[in-house]
């Protein structure tokens, strides 16, 4: 796998003289052939099944939001509110929910674990496994509960909230079409962005970095690129941005997992 | 969030709510209080980036949202920045285009990733933006092109007396860029402390030396 993706990587320069944009989609095109993140689905699907934790349980009964134990068509009407928790949660912290509830893990020591250690780790696999199950589908999220669309309003205000010493918001990016960062094309998120794009396409794996993100590293990272504060792990204005995305998205079908550059 | 702390946050939108005849949705302004606890409830703390980046002034609070700030705003806004310009010592405005270039490609700095805060340790950042040197097709596009600055703007000499105003214009969009644009893109460099003066007369070389390749 290593030597294929040096191999590919030793073709961008070429293409970039060509058309830089043109080139970096036929690379993620070629690559599509062999995505890692299968790897983290496969993962993510024994770990679903597999009986852990201190209270030696599986997660098959987890209720991501289609009823107990049921995957397919979940991850596009996430995130959505819980009855069970009293709030709107997005997949990865529905999911730690679940480890907790079902398999008495401790849901706050995940949340302050570091991406890709340990039981973050899992979450990860956990969540591309669940978006996998999806793959195809359209975004239809929820908004009947009164909680879920006053996240969607919260999520608004937080997209556009501008500070920190550059004064960027999301929508300093995310706020227009055709805008770019260097050569990385920028999703419009303000609306649907489009099949596969933006929301639609995490979790994906990261070739530049070899990682597997969700949706929380990725907004974490574009919060540190932001030059903001950390955002905790499932933290309210995470999964507000995440209704707000998702509703945004309505229609726009999932990719996930995806590959990146 | 604890479920105590979320009952305290959504009390005032219930009594609101039990007083005037129930709504569907709290109302807007209960919404904007809501969405900043959110938010300060949200981050913590890493490395040198705390939470007092919170803290918005007028500008950033004026300017989150997606409609722009009411004309009267918008105008105290740019008074502001104006007034915050910290002119060059010594009427020096003009560095060495070849720093510039470095600083424009240099994206680095102010991350919680980052080690330091000094403006010597950070980069312009300019290039993720803006079309700068044309060699350079890694570019971005949220701002404008400004490839042949100086020569579009007929700056033959960056020194001449003639040049001043447009040296001065883009002094101060450097230093406070929401000066000319009260909710600007643009991050301030100077006002903020991004990048001390001398950087900043490296960036202007780049812009407006007739020498500098972006005005070949």
């Amino acid at each position: 796998m290593l030597g294929v993706l040096v191999a590919l990587l030793g073709v961008v320069p070429v293409q970039a003289q060509k058309s830089a944009a043109d080139g970096i989609a036929e690379y993620r095109k070629m690559l599509e052939d062999g995505n890692p993140a299968e790897l983290f689905e496969a993962r993510g699907e024994a770990l679903w099944k597999q009986k852990r934790g201190p209270k030696g349980a599986s997660l098959e009964a987890c209720d991501l939001g289609k009823g107990a134990g049921v995957v397919k068509g979940a991850f596009v009407e996430l995130p959505r509110y819980f009855a069970d928790t009293g709030r709107v949660q997005d997949l990865e912290s529905r999911l730690v929910s679940c480890m907790q509830a079902l398999q008495g893990f401790d849901a706050a020591a995940i949340a302050n674990t570091p991406f890709g250690r340990g039981e973050q780790d899992n979450v990860t696999a956990l969540a591309t496994y669940v978006a996998a199950s999806s793959k195809s589908l359209r975004f239809n999220l929820p908004q009947s509960h009164a909680e879920e669309r006053r996240m969607y309003e919260i999520g608004k205000r937080v997209f556009y909230f501008r500070g920190g010493p550059y004064d960027f918001s999301c929508a300093s990016c995310h706020g227009e079409d055709g805008k770019r960062i260097r050569l990385q094309d920028l999703p419009n998120l303000t609306k649907n962005p489009g099949d596969g794009v933006g929301f639609a396409a995490w979790p994906a794996y990261r070739v530049s970095n070899g990682q597997m993100w969700g949706m929380q590293l990725r907004l974490n990272d574009c919060y540190r690129q932001q030059r903001f504060p950390f955002p905790g792990f499932g933290s309210e204005a995470t999964v507000a941005l995440g209704v707000f995305m998702g509703v945004n998205a309505k229609g726009a079908e999932s990719i996930a997992p995806s590959i990146k550059r | 969030m604890n479920t105590m702390k979320m009952l305290d946050r959504l009390t005032p939108w219930v009594l609101a709510c039990s007083l005037a005849g129930c709504a569907s949705a709290p109302p807007s302004a209960e919404l904007d209080q809501q969405a900043v606890a959110a938010i300060k409830a949200s981050f913590r703390d890493q490395g040198i980036a705390k939470v007092d980046r919170l803290n918005q002034d007028l500008g950033q609070q004026a300017c989150s949202s997606a409609s722009p700030p009411p004309p009267e705003v918008a105008k105290r806004i740019e008074e502001q920045a104006l007034a915050s310009i910290r002119w060059p010592a010594g009427g020096r405005y003009i560095g060495d285009w070849r720093e510039g270039e470095k600083l424009a490609q240099n994206g680095r700095g102010m991350t919680w990733t980052d080690a330091s805060a000094a403006a010597k340790d950070n980069g312009g950042s300019c290039y993720n933006c803006h079309q700068i040197e044309r060699k350079e097709i890694s570019f971005g596009t949220i701002g404008p092109s400004l490839w042949n600055y100086g020569k579009l703007r007929g700056v033959k000499d960056a020194a001449d007396p003639a040049s001043l105003p447009i040296v001065q214009y883009t002094w101060g969009k450097l230093w406070n860029s929401k000066s000319y644009a009260a909710c600007s893109n643009m991050p301030r460099f100077g006002h903020m402390g991004l990048l001390d003066e001398d950087q900043l007369r490296n960036l202007m070389a780049l812009l407006l030396d007739p020498k500098s390749p972006v005005n070949q």
